[in-house]
């Protein structure tokens, strides 16, 4: 397997409270990995450690290695904003800038700066816009506010927005947690359809979405990574007992 | 049963006088508004004329007009908004973006301090480092002395307007690459645009309405002046001169003036108003 990230002996801290222990981990190009495990187990502390998404908080600190197509990213003199270009990352609530949706999806392109011509950006905006099957709903309204679409919409528009800088890898924390169920399956659909092209993190409180959608699942509990394996293995004959506990609900 | 009644009644009765004691106070404090909006508009509205819009005073105790008071105090808030509204924002910017350190909150208590500052004091030190040196009153130094007093109400208000911008966008516009500058430049600024606007207007219609600052920095003049370093008249100044001077039409004219200030002020606070009630 060909592995596109690989994590090796990560510890992360929040000031002196240690929040995840020791994870070792790789993700293989173009697969879909699921994070599940309880409410504080750090599945999302993880997620944010491999765009350095951490780094805003000013008292975390990391110890060991991410590595990214052979690189790692924690090694000094990383360009955190070439990182992030690469990384893309949706977050759990949508959050759409204050722009139009146009402006919404260019954005990322603009301060990259991506695109050649105007006529570059448009079909950039709209090739994001179809690959988060978006387009059809908004092709006609794309100079309206971004604020104006529902939640699902705005879900996907921040997808397109991810897209739209052509990264290799997508971050999802929770992508459809405070989406309906008809939203929830839109957004599931996609993840699918874009492992074609991308390599994709998601992590989920919901036990069938990761079971739907990914090829490997990952199990934390309390800062630790219980089990890894394939996401077929992990719901039907799980190698450890409080993963079987917390897959069917046991407790968690 | 009957003890429980007295008590419940008990608490009734005291709950109907405090309620009616903050309505009667409520009803106090809007109303001495009203009645002084209402006493300006009585006295002043009978000597509001074109004349009396455009005229230069004339010599002393014959009436005339406010024109190149009205004129005066545009270019010095003018002056003062082209100055303090660039550094206020900038420096609201800064402490809400990047000013959560001890220099972050050594300026925030200085702009505090700065607030609580009479306006007179910002006069007598734009006196001595302006005024001084230059040899005389100016609208400079007017507009100089109100940009002090607005500088640090925009940028604490420019701070607070910002602090709403929730992270989630600012963490938005990070995880696609963008640089701490560009998200603080083009994402979070917009974000507070409204919130800033009504904060600058505010603080517009506040230094419009000072008078001590202006007292011996720009000074008056009867004349239109269209030079900022020239002493300029102002609209609170030459009320001020009017109220205090012996004449009857002086009095008339300054209760018009009066009535345009206040009206002027009321304007900015309604178009406020009306911007903020769109967003919520």
């Amino acid at each position: 397997m060909q592995s596109k990230i690989s994590i090796k002996d990560l510890d992360f801290f929040y000031g002196k409270a240690q929040a995840l222990y020791d994870i070792s981990l790789e993700i293989p190009e173009r697969e879909v990995v699921a994070f599940i495990g309880p409410s504080g187990c750090g599945k999302s502390t993880f997620l944010r450690t491999l765009n350095r998404m951490n780094d805003t908080i000013p008292i975390a600190s990391v110890k060991g290695q991410v590595i990214i197509d052979g690189k790692d990213v924690y090694a000094p003199g990383t360009d955190v904003v070439a990182l992030r270009r690469k990384v893309g990352m949706v977050f759990q609530k949508s959050n759409p800038f204050p722009k139009s949706i146009f402006e919404n999806v260019a954005y990322g392109i603009r301060i990259n700066g991506i695109h050649s011509s105007k006529e570059d950006m448009n079909n950039r905006v709209e090739k994001a816009l179809r690959d988060a099957a978006l387009w059809d709903e908004v092709k006609d309204r794309l100079s309206t506010s971004a604020f104006g679409l529902s939640g699902g919409q705005q879900q996907r528009l921040c997808i397109a927005r991810a897209l739209a800088v052509q990264p290799d890898v997508i971050l999802m924390d929770e992508p459809a947690s405070a989406l309906d169920p008809i939203a929830t399956q839109k957004i599931e659909e996609l993840v699918v359809e874009l492992k074609k092209n991308y390599t994709i993190v998601i992590v989920t409180h919901n036990m069938q979405q990761a079971a739907r959608v990914s090829d490997r699942t990952a199990f934390f509990m309390l800062g630790k990574l219980i089990e890894y394996n394939p996401t077929q293995k992990m719901f039907t004959n799980p190698n450890e007992k409080l993963t079987e506990d917390y897959i069917t609900g046991r407790f968690g | 049963m009957a003890e429980a009644a007295t008590v419940h009644s008990k608490r009734r009765i005291t709950n109907l006088v405090m309620t009616s004691l903050t309505a009667i106070c409520a009803v106090f404090a809007t109303s001495v508004l009203l009645i002084i909006i209402g006493f300006i508009a009585y006295q002043g509205i009978s000597s509001l004329s074109w004349e009396f819009l455009t005229d230069t005073p004339k010599p002393v105790g014959e009436g005339g007009g406010i024109g190149n008071a009205i004129v005066g105090s545009a270019m010095m808030t003018l002056l003062a908004a082209a100055i303090g509204l660039p550094v206020g924002i900038a420096a609201g910017v800064y402490l809400a973006e990047f000013g959560k350190n001890w220099y972050g909150n050594t300026i925030r208590f200085i702009a505090d301090t700065l607030i609580g500052v009479p306006s007179i004091i910002i006069g007598i030190f734009i006196y001595t480092v302006v005024v001084m040196p230059m040899g005389r009153q100016s609208g400079l130094a007017g507009g100089l002395a109100l940009a002090i007093i607005m500088i640090p109400i925009v940028a604490r208000t420019t701070e607070e307007m910002i602090n709403l911008v929730p992270n989630s966008m600012r963490e938005g516009a990070l995880a696609l690459g963008a640089p701490q500058w560009r998200v603080s430049w083009n994402i979070v600024l917009p974000a507070a645009t409204s919130g800033i606007a009504t904060g600058a207007m505010l603080a517009i219609a506040r230094i419009t309405g000072e008078t001590a600052p202006l007292l011996f920095t720009a000074l008056n003049s009867r004349f239109y002046n269209f030079y900022y370093d020239q002493p300029m008249s102002s609209l609170t100044v030459q009320i001020y001169n009017f109220a205090t001077g012996p004449f009857e039409v002086e009095h008339a004219m300054a209760w018009a003036a009066t009535l345009l200030l206040v009206g002027f002020i009321l304007v900015i606070n309604i178009v406020v108003r009306y911007l903020t009630r769109k967003k919520y």
